[in-house]
């Protein structure tokens, strides 16, 4: 589970995947938009492992 | 008085504020004479108000500033932030709930505590402390520039209302603790909040909407440059800026202090759920460099004098005065200031801490519990003046400078704090080395590009490959802890002065 960590990584610093400025979004150039994008996904992929691994009720 | 309406309603709010910083004490009240009380507030703050408390911790004035005018000035390179407060997420989930339980365990307060305990040397400890203090001091220096900026684009004269903001601070530093940052912190993130989703509203607006400010950027700036042959260019100098960042973040003390004030592990394992929340506010802030682009305000005459004075600094401070009524433009300078009195009191508390468990008590004489608080709240107050000092007699681009080098120096504790969480494989004086070795070569680097980049070309196997001098560096520095640490356990194993459990660690 705790390799969707990794993921956080993979997805937030694949610079040369997100340096374009199409397609835009709401006239967003991709480069922004992606990156803004990338911090709902990532808190997302966190919070799968903190369900997976969190004991209390 | 230039605006006075927006003077009115920043001068109220920060009154309001400072009185919650002098009630705060009373809240959730505790033994004030004990430094847990008084310097960790207990270890009882919950998901919500740690929230806050390690919100206001990092995002600050000096990023709602700074982060704006790199991109004003510089562009794209500037969106480091976004990926940074992203990856700085995983390393808080997986380190710190443990680093906590280990705190709370044995009584420590401060990560070089951990750090001492963990390998009975208190020489490796006093390398951290003396890393994290002088990491720290350029950065409560530049959390009043922060508010100097804010304060000069109002026309309040001098020097006198930042004294008068900062005596106040180190006063109720003094009577409530951290109490009264993270009560603060609350304020202070709703008025952020009002005022972000407030500009993103009304400023594209004005402006004709997003495409048509990012049409008015420079072509060349919007984008990082597509790395020439041989060379992996702007790619690896922005991803290891982002990464090398996010790894010396909550390394700082006051980020440490904000983390081990949680009442669990559970609570600092939400926040790492909660806290990128954030991160999407920092990344709407951070484009209003380009909002301040697109609305020309560097060659309205109004605001010359502020960017001679204030250079790209002065972008955010401009833009909102150019786009909000003046009322507003008072709130949210209000926020920006109170961004700034946020970590500048929970730094100044993390220094303290650090000065009377990992200085005083074990370099010069044991104390009891009331004189131990007594003395950390006097040293919280000297770094307070220290800070002022540094900014009314230094030139700012010596804090600038300081700031550039603190985050390479602190990253340097990285393997000391966070190996140490899951392995005791490293020797107390093999990590002792590579710290050594890592600050040195930080430093030379940063010299050879005259204190002003963070960003040096290493040149590899006929490939270029540019990388945040941090990042680069605390490998290094990992290395040789590694390899020193096999001959010395084979040597001069340290391993009986281990004072924390395995069972801690499970």
């Amino acid at each position: 589970m705790r390799l969707l960590l990794l993921l956080v990584f993979v997805i937030a610093l694949a610079v040369p995947v997100f340096n374009r400025a199409a397609p835009a979004l709401f006239g967003f150039p991709f480069f922004y938009w992606y990156q803004i994008a990338a911090i709902p996904v990532s808190s997302a992929l966190i919070y799968l492992v903190f369900r997976a691994e969190d004991r209390e009720p | 008085m230039t605006y006075p309406a927006a003077t009115i309603v920043f001068l109220v709010l920060i009154a309001a504020v400072i009185v919650l910083g002098f009630t705060a004490g009373r809240w959730k009240a505790g033994d004030m004479s004990h430094i847990e009380e008084w310097g960790l507030g207990g270890r009882r703050f919950g998901t919500w108000v740690s929230w806050f408390l390690i919100g206001g911790d990092i995002y600050t004035a000096y990023t709602f500033i700074a982060i704006p005018a790199l991109i004003f000035g510089a562009g794209a390179i500037g969106f480091f932030a976004v990926p940074y407060t992203i990856v700085c997420y995983p390393f808080l989930y997986l380190i710190f709930p443990k680093l906590w339980r280990i705190a709370q365990r044995h009584g420590y307060i401060t990560g070089p505590e951990f750090v001492r305990g963990r390998y009975g040397n208190r020489w490796l400890a006093l390398a951290i402390v003396v890393t994290g203090i002088f990491a720290t001091m350029p950065y409560i220096a530049l959390q009043l520039v922060g508010m100097q900026t804010v304060i000069g684009a109002l026309g309040l004269p001098g020097h006198i209302p930042l004294i008068t903001a900062f005596a106040v601070l180190a006063a109720f530093t003094y009577t409530s603790g951290l109490r009264a940052p993270a009560m603060i912190s609350i304020v202070k993130d709703l008025l952020i909040y009002l005022t972000v989703i407030a500009a993103i509203i009304v400023i594209p607006a004005e402006l004709g909407g997003f495409g048509a400010i990012f049409a008015k950027v420079n072509p060349a700036k919007l984008l990082l440059t597509t790395p020439p042959a041989g060379s992996s260019g702007a790619y690896t100098g922005y991803a290891t800026l982002a990464l090398g960042s996010a790894m010396a973040l909550f390394l700082y003390p006051h980020a440490t202090t904000g983390i081990l004030s949680a009442s669990g592990e559970r609570v600092i394992r939400r926040n790492a759920v909660l806290l990128p929340a954030y991160s999407i506010m920092l990344a709407l802030l951070a484009l209003l460099g380009f909002m301040a682009v697109a609305a020309g305000v560097a060659s309205n005459p109004l605001f010359a004098a502020g960017f001679k004075h204030y250079g790209p600094s002065f972008a955010v401070p401009a833009l909102i005065l150019a786009s909000f009524p003046a009322w507003f433009a008072g709130i949210a300078f209000g926020a920006i200031a109170i961004g700034a009195l946020v970590p500048a009191a929970i730094m100044a508390i993390a220094s303290a801490n650090i000065f009377i468990r990992d200085i005083f008590s074990q370099f010069f004489a044991k104390t009891g519990a009331g004189r131990e608080t007594f003395i950390a709240k006097l040293f919280a107050i000297f770094m307070i003046i220290g800070a002022v000092a540094f900014i009314l007699f230094i030139p700012l681009t010596y804090a600038v400078q300081l700031q550039l080098l603190g985050g390479m120096w602190i990253i340097q504790t990285f393997p000391a704090i966070a190996f140490s969480v899951f392995t005791r494989f490293f020797n107390g004086w093999a990590l002792l080395a590579g710290w050594a070795v890592g600050i040195a070569t930080a430093t030379w680097l940063a010299a050879l590009n005259h204190f002003a980049g963070a960003i040096y070309p290493f040149h590899i196997l006929g490939i270029t490959l540019p990388s945040y001098i941090a990042f680069a560096t605390v490998l290094l520095n990992a290395a040789i802890a590694t390899l020193l640490s096999l001959p010395l356990n084979a040597l001069a194993s340290d391993r009986a002065g281990d004072e924390t459990n395995a069972a801690d660690y499970a």
